[in-house]
């Protein structure tokens, strides 16, 4: 006797927000050092400035669609290497875009 | 033998949560790898609990470390300096006074305090997976591979805020506030 497959879409769907949560991050933080306005909207706590509002909402972000995505692929199976691929790509411009010169090249300075 | 209250909080963040995050992720890195050869994968062994307390506490490790650091040991770290102040106790405004340490300011805590916070979003997944889904884990190579790679993301993200937040931190310490006499008689 076999064990049926476990769905993968509650595992799909926390690997693809994790990877645009951690996109998010990145965008959110060359865009508050590319607008004043923006940065000053995401200065939730002044002591830390506008980093306080950048990793608030990215994770706010990061949470409502793993919470959105689970309960949509609770039980479906997904093709899994499409999700893996596109968290992965996510992943890799988060971390590219926290590295401060990339975020100045595409600012222009 | 004195340290002041703020080197103590910045230890704390740094030395206690950030350095045992770093190790805790590696070891969890080793653990992942150990568990997705074949042989292993082939018994579908449920998580053990001394793996979920693990894995648990590798992650309230990495968001201790970056809480900690952007709400406590930040602030003072890039408060404004007022005019003819002391440098030495606004370490941002010290960096970035001198073209030759400004780089650690601009290039390292720029990088620092926004990659950070990947390591434990990524801890976070790898350790949910690990726990809650330890069958698809079991059953799929391409899960394994996923993990795989988070896990080894969350190690570069706080390897490089871990290695930049040390340097920054012995070119322009944090200090000042209540000083606490650990040993000896400070006269």
């Amino acid at each position: 006797m076999t064990t049926p497959t476990p769905p993968n879409g509650p595992v799909a769907a926390a690997v693809l927000s994790c990877g645009s949560g951690c996109f998010a991050l990145g965008v959110l933080a060359v865009a508050a050092d590319g607008s004043k306005a923006l940065a000053a909207a995401l200065n939730f706590y002044k002591p830390s400035g506008p980093l306080s509002g950048v990793t608030t909402v990215a994770i706010a972000l990061w949470l409502a669609c793993w919470v959105v995505l689970a309960i949509r692929w609770k039980s479906k199976q997904l093709a899994f290497a499409k999700v893996s691929a596109a968290a992965f790509v996510f992943l890799a411009l988060g971390l590219l875009l926290t590295f401060p010169p990339f975020g100045d090249l595409l600012l222009g300075r | 033998m004195e340290l002041t209250h703020r080197e103590l909080i910045t230890a704390i963040h740094g030395m206690l949560f950030g350095g045992f995050f770093l190790m805790a992720v590696f070891g969890a890195f080793i653990l992942l790898l150990e568990l997705s050869s074949s042989d292993r994968c082939a018994a579908e062994a449920p998580a053990r609990p001394w793996q979920a307390v693990y894995l648990i506490a590798m992650v309230a490790l990495g968001w201790a470390a970056v809480v900690s650091g952007a709400c406590i040991v930040y602030p003072w770290y890039r408060a404004v300096a007022p005019a003819g102040a002391d440098l030495t106790l606004y370490p941002k405004f010290l960096l970035t006074a001198h073209p030759a340490t400004a780089g650690w300011h601009n290039l390292g805590m720029e990088w620092k305090e926004h990659v950070a916070w990947i390591a434990p979003m990524a801890a976070t997944m790898v350790a949910w997976i690990m726990i809650k889904h330890r069958a698809a884990w079991n059953a799929s190579c391409q899960v394994r591979n996923a993990v795989l790679g988070f896990a080894a993301a969350a190690f570069l993200a706080a390897a490089i805020a871990g290695g930049w937040g040390a340097a920054i931190n012995k070119k322009a310490p944090v200090e000042g506030g209540r000083t606490y006499q650990l040993m000896g008689n400070a006269r």
